[in-house]
C-alpha cells in the first residue's frame, strides 16, 4: 500500500503544527469562534451534539495494521473508548477535546494519516471498492488512481472554496461495490476492445436532499489523462456551480439543470483548453504509485500442505457463505468482519476491537485492512486454510456476526444520537429491526437496509432496497420508508411508501415488507428482485393495508 | 422558559446557564427572561462558552426540560449509550429524554 514519501510527510506534519497553534490562538482568545471554525473543518473538527467530532480520513477505505492499531489506541487515549466507521470509508471519534485535537493529529501522523479535507467546500476522501486488488472480477487494482487523485485534490488551491464539498469513488469491476454512481465524479476503469484502459467518467450523482445518478459523459478517457479530465470537470462545476443556494450548489444540480449534453460540451471544451498545458502528473509519479500496490507475496499452491477450508464447524460454515468473496489468487479468500452484530450500533467498534483487528490485518492479511462504505471491515488476503483460526478469534471477540448483505447489516448514519444536524434517531432503529428479523435473515437473503437521520443521507438510504430516512414532526421523530433503492451497475433510488411511522410503528412495517417478500418471491429472487417484479402499489399494500 | 446552552470550548461538553456560571446538567438552568442575547455575547466573548443559543424549556416536576428532544439529548448523552451519559447508574435517566 502507499506509504509517504518525504513531502507527503513533510505537509502533514506541517499542518499539524499549524494547526497546534490555531488551537492556541483560540483557546487564548486571540482568535473567535467564527474565525476558528473554518480552520477547524478544514482539520476534521466538528462540534457535534455532544462534544468535538474529529473525522479522521481513510485514503480509499486501506489500512495498515499500524494504523488500524493507532485508531485502537486514539480511541482508547483521546475519546471514550470506541470509534465510528462511516460510509465514507472513514472513522469518526466522538467526545474529542479541542485541547486534545493536535496531539491526536501528531500521533495520526506518526502513522502517515490525517483529518485533512474531510470537512469543508473541498474534494473529500476518494473512496474505492473495499476488495481492489484482491477482487476477482477488477481490471486492474484502481487504489494507485484513487491515490493519484488523493495528492492531485489535497490543497489543490483552485479546488478549496467549491460551491460545495465534493466526493469522488473509483472502481475498476463492473460490480460496483462502492456507489460510484452516487458520487460527485464516479470513475469506473475500464479496458476498450483495444485491450487499453482508461477511464468511464460518471458525474453529476449524489444522495441528499436532491438523489441523482450520475450519467455517464464519457466512457473511456485515457489514463494518462485522467486527471486533467477532473481537472476539467471540476473547472465547470467551479465556475458555474450556485454559490447563491445551498441547497442547489451541488454539480448534480449543475449537470441537471445544465443538461448532460451541454455540460459535457462544456467540460470537453475545458478539457481541450487543459491538454495544452500539461497538467498531467508524469508518469514517473503513477508508476511510483502503482508500485506501492503491487500484491502481496503471496503463497503458491503446493508450497503448503492444503489451501481448502474445512467446514466442519457449521458457524464457520455460515461465516465463509455469508461473509467471504472469492479472491483473484487461487487459494486465498477476502474476509469481511462485519461491524453488525445483532442489537449492536452500526460501525461501532472498540478500541479492543480496532486493535484486534489490526492484528489479525497483521498476523492473516499481509498487514492490510480496509474501511467499507457499508461500515464493516474487510481483511482482503486470508489463505484459506487458516481462515477458521481468523473465525475463530473474531468470534471470540464479537466480531464474528455471518450477516454480510443481510438485513442485520444495516447502514445506519450517527443520527441525532450523535448529530447536531438529525431529525431522528437512526441508530435505535437499526437495533431493533436488526433485533426483530434476526432469526429470519437469512432466510430473507439479500436486503440492503439503509438509514439516515435526516435528508443529507449519510445513511445513503435513497440506495437501500429498504430506506428508512428519519424526519422531524413538530418536534418528535417520524420515518419514512423507502422501497427500491440500489447502488451497483443498476443503480435505482428508492420510492417513498407514503405516509411515515413512529420508531416502533417502523420496525413493524420494514418487518411486514419482508413477509410479504417472502411470500411473493420467486425462484432465486431477492428482495429487490421480488420488488421490481412486484411493484410499490402490492408492497404498499401490504405495509398500510 | 428560556434557557441558555453550549458548549465548553475546552472540552466540548455540554453546558447550561444557571444564572452564575455553566452547569453540565441541564436541572441547574434558569430562566433567562429577556436577556438571552447580552448573558449570550458576554459569555461567548469571555470564552466561558462556545456556540451558545437560547431554547424554550419548561419545569416538570421541578427539573428543567428542554422543549426540543434534540436539546433533550444532549442534556443527557446518547440515548443509546447510556454507559456514557451524565446518569450512567440510572436506567430510568433517559425515560423524559424521547
Ligand atoms: S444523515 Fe443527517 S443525521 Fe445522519 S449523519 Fe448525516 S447529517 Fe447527521
Amino acid at each position: 500500500m502507499y506509504r509517504y514519501d518525504t513531502y507527503d510527510q513533510a505537509m502533514v506534519d506541517a499542518r499539524v503544527e499549524e494547526f497546534r497553534d490555531q488551537v492556541r490562538r483560540r483557546l487564548e482568545g486571540h482568535i473567535t469562534e467564527d474565525q476558528f471554525k473554518p480552520l477547524r473543518l478544514m482539520n476534521g473538527l466538528y462540534l457535534q451534539l455532544h462534544a468535538y467530532m474529529l473525522r479522521v480520513a481513510v485514503p480509499y477505505g486501506t489500512l495498515s495494521s499500524a494504523q488500524m492499531r493507532m485508531l485502537g489506541d486514539i480511541a482508547d487515549k483521546y475519546d471514550r473508548g470506541y470509534g465510528h466507521f462511516t460510509t465514507r470509508q472513514n472513522i469518526q471519534y466522538n467526545w474529542i477535546k479541542l485541547e486534545d485535537a493536535p496531539d491526536i493529529l501528531a500521533d495520526l501522523a506518526k502513522v502517515e494519516m490525517h483529518a485533512i479535507q474531510t470537512s469543508g467546500n473541498c474534494i473529500r476522501n476518494t473512496t474505492s471498492d473495499q476488495y481492489a486488488g484482491a477482487a476477482a472480477d477488477e481490471v486492474v487494482d484502481p487504489r494507485p488512481y484513487a491515490e493519484l487523485i488523493r495528492q492531485w485534490s489535497t490543497f489543490h488551491p483552485e479546488f478549496s472554496f467549491l460551491p460545495r464539498k465534493f466526493k469522488m469513488a473509483v472502481i475498476a469491476s463492473d460490480t460496483d461495490r462502492a456507489a460510484m454512481k452516487l458520487h460527485d465524479i464516479g470513475i469506473q476503469i475500464v479496458r476498450n476492445e483495444a485491450g487499453e484502459l482508461g477511464a468511464a467518467f460518471y458525474v453529476g450523482g449524489g444522495m441528499g436532499r436532491t438523489p441523482m445518478i450520475a450519467p455517464c459523459i464519457n466512457p473511456f478517457v485515457p489514463l494518462d489523462q485522467m486527471i486533467t479530465y477532473s481537472e476539467a470537470a471540476l473547472r465547470v462545476y467551479n465556475r458555474h456551480g450556485r454559490r447563491d443556494n445551498k441547497y442547489k450548489a451541488r454539480i448534480k444540480i449543475l449537470v441537471h439543470e445544465l443538461g448532460k449534453d451541454e455540460y459535457t460540451r462544456q467540460v470537453e471544451a475545458e478539457f481541450q483548453h487543459l491538454l495544452g498545458q500539461n497538467i498531467e502528473p508524469p508518469l514517473a509519479e503513477l508508476e511510483r504509485i502503482k508500485a506501492q500496490f503491487a500484491d502481496p507475496p503471496f503463497e503458491k499452491i503446493g508450497t503448503v500442505p492444503t489451501f481448502e477450508i474445512d467446514r466442519s464447524d457449521p458457524d464457520f460454515a455460515l461465516w465463509v457463505d455469508n461473509n467471504c468473496l472469492a479472491h483473484k489468487q487461487s487459494g486465498y479468500i477476502a474476509a469481511t468482519i462485519s461491524l453488525k452484530p445483532i442489537g449492536g450500533i452500526p460501525g461501532d467498534a472498540s478500541g479492543e476491537q480496532i486493535r484486534l483487528m489490526a492484528d489479525l490485518a497483521r498476523d492473516y492479511s499481509f498487514d492490510e485492512c480496509r474501511v467499507t462504505h457499508a461500515q464493516n471491515i474487510v481483511l482482503p488476503h486470508v489463505r484459506k486454510d487458516q481462515l477458521y483460526a481468523l473465525w475463530q478469534q473474531l468470534d471470540a471477540a464479537g466480531l464474528g456476526t455471518p450477516n454480510l448483505d443481510l438485513v442485520g447489516d444495516i447502514i445506519a448514519c450517527p443520527g441525532l444520537d450523535y448529530c447536531s444536524l438529525a431529525n431522528a434517531r437512526s441508530i435505535p432503529v437499526a437495533q431493533k429491526i436488526g433485533q426483530r428479523l434476526a432469526a429470519k435473515q437469512q432466510e430473507i437473503g439479500e436486503l440492503k437496509l439503509k438509514i439516515s437521520g435526516c435528508i443529507n443521507a449519510c445513511g445513503h438510504h435513497h440506495a437501500g432496497h429498504i430506506g428508512i430516512l428519519g424526519v422531524d414532526k413538530k418536534g418528535t421523530e417520524n420515518y419514512q420508508l423507502l422501497l427500491g433503492g440500489c447502488e451497483g451497475a443498476d443503480t435505482s433510488l428508492g420510492q417513498i411508501t407514503g405516509p411515515g411511522f413512529d420508531e416502533d410503528g417502523i420496525v413493524d412495517a420494514v418487518e411486514k415488507a419482508t413477509q410479504f417478500y417472502l411470500a411473493q418471491r420467486g425462484e432465486g429472487e431477492r428482495f429487490l428482485d421480488t420488488y421490481r417484479r412486484v411493484g410499490m402499489p402490492a408492497f404498499k399494500e401490504a405495509i398500510y393495508g | 422558559m428560556k434557557i441558555l446552552t453550549g458548549n465548553d470550548l475546552k472540552s466540548g461538553a455540554v453546558t447550561w446557564w444557571d444564572g452564575v456560571q455553566w452547569s453540565l446538567h441541564v436541572e441547574d438552568a434558569v430562566d433567562v427572561g429577556d436577556h438571552a442575547d447580552t448573558i449570550l455575547a458576554r459569555e461567548q466573548a469571555a470564552r466561558r462558552v462556545n456556540a451558545a443559543y437560547a431554547i424554550e424549556a419548561v419545569k416538570d416536576e421541578g427539573s428543567v426540560r428542554p422543549a426540543h428532544i434534540k436539546d433533550r439529548i444532549r442534556a443527557l448523552g446518547p440515548t443509546v449509550r447510556p454507559d456514557l451519559t451524565l446518569k450512567p447508574a440510572d436506567p430510568e435517566a433517559g425515560n423524559w429524554v424521547i
